[in-house]
């Protein structure tokens, strides 16, 4: 396993936004976290990249246990993430911005542009380079979300909603690329409410609901899953849900 | 832009001002362009923490001050050879600045509260060294007029307009290569973003304090340059408000963040200072007073600067140029 | 060391200079509290308002508390104007611009009133200045007692407004959720000039309580803000109760100080507090808001 997430919790005073959860991610693995808003998905993103602080449990990645390791010191290990919310650098240029990323691994500046305008060139931002950042679409700054990321050469890759926001078709144009990125040796865990793209791309999923890992599986079984159905649908939808398929039947 | 065409502009601008002291022998002129000097070399300092790294220091004469007394109290009070001093005193104020740096960036002050605190260092320095004997209390400090180049002293002005030309140049081409390296990147991105640089690998604290290290010790070096040239200091020359501001405002009105907008505000600052004072005559405060109302005009008006200024100038130009060519080929 | 009576003496001259300080110091905490940023022009503002209260006195004659009446209500508007017509504007929205332009008016105001007072120190002549009150053990002075009195009154008066009036609702709502105010049809340029109005407003009564006791140079209102940044700073931005606690919790540690350690040192006692305040908890030692 490159991830293991042990029993981790996260308290915000007296909310608990993640409890007890696991999970583990193979390598070379496309792997979806996914469940209803507010389960705790981007805060347990946060625990495992090293934004915030886990009140319980551990996070190993690599056979290392870093729990208490610093942001940039597990992106030095090769954890990238991108924010749900995206965070640009407004006042630098698209390819300014993804250089910062690839300054990780690239001392001089020749390389780490040259390794900037590779990346942009899978993300499909080749052409907007000397554009502000400030002044893309969102589908744009989602791309420059991901571009970032990806310069930094990780190893485990952290996306938290890339997809949302995107119009059907950039959806289609996106879900290619990040099967490309996985083929290039990254793993990936995603955090995706677009049900269709965590479907073709995972081959596990975690299910989050109220901070508690309530599901694990490939997404035939995750999709059949009644506690699952309820989490995202209510109490008894379930049993409805059936119902209406025995009728349909 | 390639490494040549990024240089040359300043290392152009450096060359030409080294000539001016051939051609003009007037003790006001130089004595103008040396204090103007020594101020631009201030605002680099506060250009290299305010500018690339954004983080709004109110206080840089907490470095300016200790580049200063360091300077003149190793020699006056130790006999510490004068280039020695120097070096010492811009390593002690590249010490302080890394102290002040620890503190406040470590209890994550950021904004409004770094600009407190550090002008709070700034006063608690000032009220010290006012107070203090080792510093010569509010009577000041003195270093011996000895005009011997062994002593950083030189009886022709002309010298000393080089040596402060070489500094400022020396810092310029510094801030070029900053700005071009992963270190400017870095900056820039603490600047813009420290969550977002955090997650691609930078060492937030560790970035801020390298600049705010370098950032000291640059302004420190303004400092040291000043007591080198007056022999004189007291508390409020070295820790007073004034150089705090001053190295503040030259950044801002040249160009927040340019390699050449501390020294082009410097120049604009002085040059307005000097002309009120030709016209208003010496009315005390004159100048401040247009200071603060051309900062306040600049962000306003003009985030960018003067630098900001000529480079939309010169888009404008460049896009008239091209829809002329359009026009040519159109009509051919 | 000291006499129980001479530092209980230090210590009710500690408060009397408190409340004043606690004036500028709730000046300085609203404008934080509604427009988050610091009003770095609060101190020129200050001098400002001493320089008029003189102008008032040595040239029409006009007693410091009756200018009051006058400069209040005209420090209020120049507040609501700089903060409508300059501050506003000139920033576009931006904190950081804010913090830079309120730098720029305070380098501005200063210096105006170095060119047209130049840097003598200036004092108005009151009858009632060396006045003062026998407490058995020591005697207070009279316009001392007075700022006491007329500082905590004009807390008290400010707390009302911004409780129960639909100004102070409203300067409330904007503190808290600017966006949801606007939705809300609040103008909020407006609240936000009313505020500043409003703290120059408190600097502008300070001016009148300090003249009959203290002097003016065109720096003078800079050592006092200093104090109120401090004063902020430990009672938590933006908090009213805090700015007073800790204004009066300044006052009696500066005239301890004095007494102990002399004044200079007395001033230095006040900025370490801060910088550690600043540095250990920024939020504030009252706790008021995170
Ligand atoms: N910094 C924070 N402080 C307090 N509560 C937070 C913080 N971050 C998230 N939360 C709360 O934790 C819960 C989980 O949020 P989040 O991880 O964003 O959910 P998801 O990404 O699954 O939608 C929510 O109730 C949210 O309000
Ligand atoms: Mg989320």
């Amino acid at each position: 396993m490159i991830l293991s997430v042990n029993t981790v919790t996260k308290r915000f005073g007296g909310l608990v936004a993640v409890d007890a959860a696991s999970l583990s991610v193979a390598p070379g693995s496309i792997t979806g976290l996914i469940g209803p808003n507010g389960a705790g998905k981007t805060t347990l993103f946060a625990v495992i990249a090293g934004f915030e602080r886990a009140s319980n449990g551990r996070v190993v990645f690599d056979g290392h246990d870093i729990t208490a390791e610093p942001a940039h010191l597990r992106a030095r290990r090769g954890i990238a993430r991108t924010f749900q919310i995206v965070q640009p650098f407004a006042g630098l240029s698209v390819v300014e911005n993804i250089a910062v990323g690839a300054y990780l691994r690239h001392a001089g500046r020749d390389a780490a542009q040259e390794k900037a305008r590779e990346v942009a060139d899978l993300v499909g931002l080749s052409a907007m380079l000397g554009q502000p950042a400030s002044a893309l679409t969102v589908s744009g700054r989602k791309r420059l979300e991901l571009a970032r990321a990806l310069a930094t050469q990780p190893t485990l890759l952290l996306l938290d909603e890339v997809l949302a926001g995107l119009n059907p078709s950039e959806i289609r144009d996106m879900i290619p690329v990040i099967r490309q990125i996985r083929d290039g040796g990254v793993t990936i865990l995603m955090v995706e409410h677009v049900m269709q793209a965590v479907m073709s791309l995972c081959e596990d999923i975690h299910v989050l609901a109220q901070g508690r890992i309530i599901a694990q599986g490939t997404p035939g079984e995750v999709a059949e899953n009644t506690a699952v159905i309820e989490a995202y649908l209510g109490h008894g939808a379930a049993r409805r849900l059936h119902a209406a398929g025995a009728a349909h039947a | 832009m390639n490494a040549t065409r990024a240089y040359l502009p300043a290392v152009a601008l450096l060359l030409l001002a080294g000539l001016i002291p051939v051609l003009v022998a007037a003790n006001t002129v130089l004595n103008f362009i040396v204090f103007t000097l020594i101020i631009a070399l201030a605002a680099q300092g506060w250009n290299l923490l305010g500018g690339f790294g954004g983080q709004f220091s109110f206080g840089h004469a907490a470095f300016f001050g200790t580049g200063a007394y360091a300077t003149a109290i190793l020699q006056a009070r130790y006999g510490v050879n004068a280039w020695a001093g120097f070096a010492i005193g811009i390593a002690l104020s590249a010490a302080v600045g890394w102290m002040i740096g620890y503190l406040s960036f470590r209890s994550g002050l950021r904004g409004s509260y770094f600009a407190l605190v550090t002008l709070a260092f700034a006063e608690v320095f000032r009220i010290l060294a006012n107070a203090s004997a080792f510093t010569g209390g509010a009577a000041g400090t003195l270093v011996r007029l000895d005009m011997r180049p062994e002593n950083f002293q030189f009886a022709s002005r002309a010298v000393f307009v080089w040596i402060a030309l070489a500094l400022v140049g020396f810092v310029l081409i510094m801030t070029i290569a900053i700005g071009r390296a992963r270190f400017g990147a870095w900056l820039a991105a603490v600047r813009e973003n420290e969550d977002a640089a955090r997650a691609l690998g930078v060492d937030v604290l560790g970035v801020k304090l390298k600049a705010i290290t370098l950032s000291a010790g640059v302004t420190g070096a303004a400092g040291a340059l000043y007591v080198q040239y007056y022999l004189y200091l007291d508390a409020n020359i070295a820790y007073g408000a004034w150089i705090s501001v001053e190295a503040l405002i030259a950044p801002i009105i040249g160009g927040i963040g340019t390699p050449l907008g501390p020294v082009i505000g410097a120049v604009t600052l002085h040059g307005l200072g000097e002309l009120t004072k030709l016209f208003a005559g010496r009315i005390p405060g004159i100048d401040l007073v247009i200071y603060g109302a051309l900062l306040v005009a600049a962000i306003a008006f003009a985030p960018d600067g003067i630098m900001g200024l000529l480079r939309k100038a010169q888009r404008r130009k460049d896009a008239d140029k091209a829809t002329d060519q359009n026009v040519t080929e159109g009509t051919l | 060391m000291f006499a129980p009576d001479i530092i209980l003496a230090a210590v009710l001259n500690g408060l009397m200079t408190g409340s004043v300080y606690a004036l500028i110091a709730l000046g300085l905490t609203l404008v934080y509290g509604v427009l988050h940023i610091i009003n770095f022009a609060h101190g020129a503002t200050l001098t400002a308002a001493m320089f008029a209260v003189y102008v008032a006195h040595t040239v029409f004659r006009l007693d410091p508390y009756l200018a009051l009446v006058i400069v209040t209500p005209l420090f209020f508007g120049l507040g609501y104007g700089l903060q409508r017509f300059v501050i506003g504007p000139a920033s576009h929205g931006e904190d950081r611009n804010i913090l830079l332009v309120t730098l720029g008016l305070s380098i501005l105001i200063e210096n105006a009133m170095l060119a047209m007072f130049r840097s003598d120190t200036r004092s108005i002549d009151v009858p009632y200045a060396f006045s003062s009150i026998d407490l058995g053990f020591t005697f207070l002075a009279l316009p001392r007692v007075l700022a006491f009195g007329v500082a905590l009154l004009v807390a008290l008066l400010l707390g009302l407004l911004l409780t129960r009036t639909d100004t102070g609702k409203a300067i409330r709502a904007v503190a808290k959720e600017k966006t949801g105010a606007a939705l809300a049809g609040i103008d909020v340029a407006h609240i936000y000039a009313v505020t500043f109005g409003l703290g120059a407003a408190c600097v502008a009564i300070a001016a009148c309580l300090l003249m009959p006791t203290f002097y003016v140079t065109p720096r003078a209102g800079n050592a006092f803000v200093l104090v109120a940044f401090t004063i902020v700073v430990l009672g938590g931005m933006g908090s009213i109760p805090g700015a007073l606690i800790g204004a009066l919790f300044i006052g009696v540690v500066e005239s301890l100080c004095g007494l102990f350690f002399g004044e200079s040192l007395g001033q230095i006692g006040i900025f370490l507090i801060f910088i550690l305040v600043l540095l250990v908890k920024p939020t504030g030692l009252f706790g008021a808001r995170a």
